[in-house]
């Protein structure tokens, strides 16, 4: 197609004026060939005299007279001159509301640093990052006992409702998946055992091997992972959509403290729901185990009860048991703190939100390591 | 430019009527409670139209329905002839390429910066090569009178008026030929509202542009419109230059536009 042109050819010495014809249509549809054939031309036409003649142009938008004016600039940058011609009155006003006397610097994109030093780069930052956070855990810790501290001198002002609102939500809502989650975990972890412990002839001891594993680690932990991403996330993306639009600004002018108001009632919806969740999480994984070494062990269910009863000293139970509100303070801490660094963009929420799920279920594994190896020490 | 007493250039209204909107018997709302119902509404090349009505009134509404956010109950709505109920995808989204739109709050994408905003038309719609994409975003940014500073800004750094300048950037970045401006001045201050009805009438001036403007502000309808729509009971009722609704009977329009208020404005021109 020959919407446009721009004939020069057979160019004069140079010192002699030029009338550069441009014909056609300057407009977006054609940015990429009007482009080559401008930045051809500036290079042919360098330091001349040029006069620009718009009679045969039949439309132009802004991307055509910012063409045009990168011409201009061209020449002119190369020590020439130029002025315009023919154009139509509604054209001269957009060339002169388009043109600039400082010209537009094209910024390429920063070179990206070399590989090795970015990759050290990146740890560095990783962990100076790790290290904010811990500071910013302790430091947000001490704020939320700190309003405890207050709000058990001035019970009074504990939002009750909030606390209960909460509760449902973290709690009540949470129960049919984490007891069907704890229930099919108890039913593989049954399988799994009676499958290997056949071979010794000691099918029995599958019931011993569910019930210490279930009331010690996989209740609270199964229960904890699961609150982890269903509250946490809807912690985080709560308090940090609030921050987006001021809400927690609004808070605070209005002479409240946002902790007491927004984060001590979650977080003590939390410590209870994820503690009641943990029990019941423990009894599903029991009754999955029960059922599976009955069907497939043929560990009858007076045994398999016996057992438990056997294994299930006060010890294991309160070692199982003590475990959950520790992992739901961490929980409401991690999420409660990304949700507060939320920043004005949608896709700073997303960050967040995820790495509240992220840290937090992180953070939880490890603490049942420090636990484990904590009761270990004290021999219970 | 324009001072208390100094004519306000406006630029030329348009000479010939050519309707660049037409919308007839048009009905919408949210369930079964219509906000409109039976609205002929005409917007001619060229022209600023300012829409005016109480809150509630359904101006929102309208320029919902008119854009296709909003699905319609009853009636028909042509942009540039072609009737946006009948279209076919491709003329619909060829539509949608010749009009911009400019938010209420600017609705600029918050993970971008103000020139990534402005390019992802360019980017989806048309193929510049990287180097024009930056000039053309510049070049816009320019249009709008921000200044080049603020092309690297991300839209929770910037002030109010500097979020409704980057998304009327945005909403020019493709040219245009009509654009749809949701209160453009709600939130600025007096002389940033002058401001941008002085940016409107320039673009119209050197662009071209039809406007579709809803407004709540006298000065701007005083200054930038060339005739004013006014909503109430579900249709217009009553459409003209600001003089006409000066003149007009209906309660309303009395109050609004004769209105300590109005009188101010009107003294001001």
């Amino acid at each position: 197609m020959a919407a446009f042109a721009a004939d020069s050819d057979l160019l004069p010495p140079s010192g002699t004026p030029h009338r550069l014809r441009l014909s056609g249509e300057w407009t977006a549809a054609h940015a990429g060939a009007l482009e080559d054939l401008v930045d051809k031309t500036g290079k042919t036409l360098a330091g001349r005299n040029v006069t620009l003649d718009l009679n045969e142009v039949t439309r132009v938008d802004t991307v055509g007279a910012h063409l045009l004016d990168r011409l201009r600039q061209d020449i002119m940058d190369s020590g020439g001159a130029t002025s315009i011609e023919g154009a139509r009155p509604e054209q001269s006003i957009l060339i002169a509301a388009i043109s600039k006397d400082e010209r537009i610097e094209f910024r390429p994109p920063a070179p990206r640093l070399n590989a090795l030093v970015g990759l050290v780069a990146d740890v560095g930052r990783g962990m100076h990052s790790a290290w904010t956070d811990v500071t910013s855990w302790v430091s947000f810790l001490g704020s939320v006992v700190a309003s405890a501290g207050r709000v058990i001198v001035k019970p009074r002002n504990f939002r009750l409702t909030s606390f209960v609102h909460h509760l449902e939500l973290v709690g009540l809502r949470a129960v049919p998946i984490i007891v069907l989650i704890a229930f099919l975990v108890g039913c593989i972890i049954a399988q799994q055992s009676i499958f290997q412990l056949r071979y010794f002839g000691a099918t029995i001891f599958a019931a011993d091997l569910i019930s210490v594993l279930a009331v010690r680690e996989l209740g609270v932990l199964l229960a904890a992972i699961m609150v982890a991403g269903r509250s946490g996330s809807a912690f985080t993306a709560e308090i940090g959509s609030m921050k987006m639009r001021e809400e927690i600004d609004a808070i605070r002018v209005m002479a409240l403290d946002e902790v007491e108001v927004l984060i001590l009632p979650r977080m003590l919806a939390l410590i209870v729901g994820l503690t009641l969740l943990a029990f019941l999480s423990t009894m599903a994984c029991l009754a999955g185990g029960a059922l599976v070494s009955l069907i497939y062990g043929g560990i009858s269910l007076d045994v398999f009860i016996s057992r438990v009863d056997y294994m299930m000293t006060m010890d294991n139970f309160l070692v199982g048991m003590i475990k959950a509100p520790f992992m739901a303070l961490v929980i409401g801490l991690i999420a409660t703190i990304e949700g507060m660094n939320v920043e004005g963009s949608a896709e700073s929420l997303g960050i967040r939100t995820t790495a509240s799920v992220v840290k937090s279920i992180f953070m939880v594994i490890v603490m049942d390591g420090i636990f484990a190896m904590f009761f270990t020490a004290i021999d219970m | 430019m324009s001072t208390n007493g100094t004519y306000v250039d406006r630029g030329a209204p348009p000479a010939h009527r050519d309707a660049i909107i037409r919308v007839r018997d048009l009905a919408a709302g949210f369930g079964d409670r219509l906000i409109i119902d039976g609205l002929d509404l005409d917007v001619w090349r060229g022209e600023i139209l300012g829409v005016v009505g109480a809150s509630g009134t359904g101006k929102s509404v309208l320029t919902r329905a008119i854009i296709g956010l909003v699905p319609k109950k009853r009636g028909t709505v042509e942009v540039f002839g072609v009737d946006l109920g009948e279209a076919s995808l491709k003329q619909t989204l060829a539509v949608e390429r010749r009009w911009g739109v400019l938010f209420q709050h600017g609705a600029l994408f918050s993970s971008l910066t103000v020139k990534q905003n402005i390019q992802v038309p360019l980017r989806e719609h048309a193929n510049f090569s990287p180097r024009l994409m930056d000039e053309i975003a510049m070049v816009k940014l320019d249009l709008v009178g921000l200044k080049p500073a603020a092309a690297d800004l991300y839209p929770s750094e910037l002030s109010g008026g500097m979020i409704k300048r980057a998304a009327l950037a945005r909403a020019l970045a493709l040219d245009p030929e009509l654009i749809f401006l949701d209160e453009p001045t709600s939130g600025l201050d007096p002389i940033g509202a002058q401001d941008f009805d002085e940016l409107i009438l320039t673009l119209r001036r050197t662009l071209g542009l039809t406007v579709f403007m809803v407004t709540h502000d006298l000065d701007s309808l005083a200054q930038a419109c060339d005739r004013i729509a006014a909503l109430g009971d579900k249709k217009v009722l009553a459409e003209g230059p600001i003089s006409d609704m000066r003149r007009a009977s209906h309660p309303w329009l009395k109050a609004y536009f004769n209105g300590p208020r109005a009188r101010a404005a009107a003294a001001e021109i």
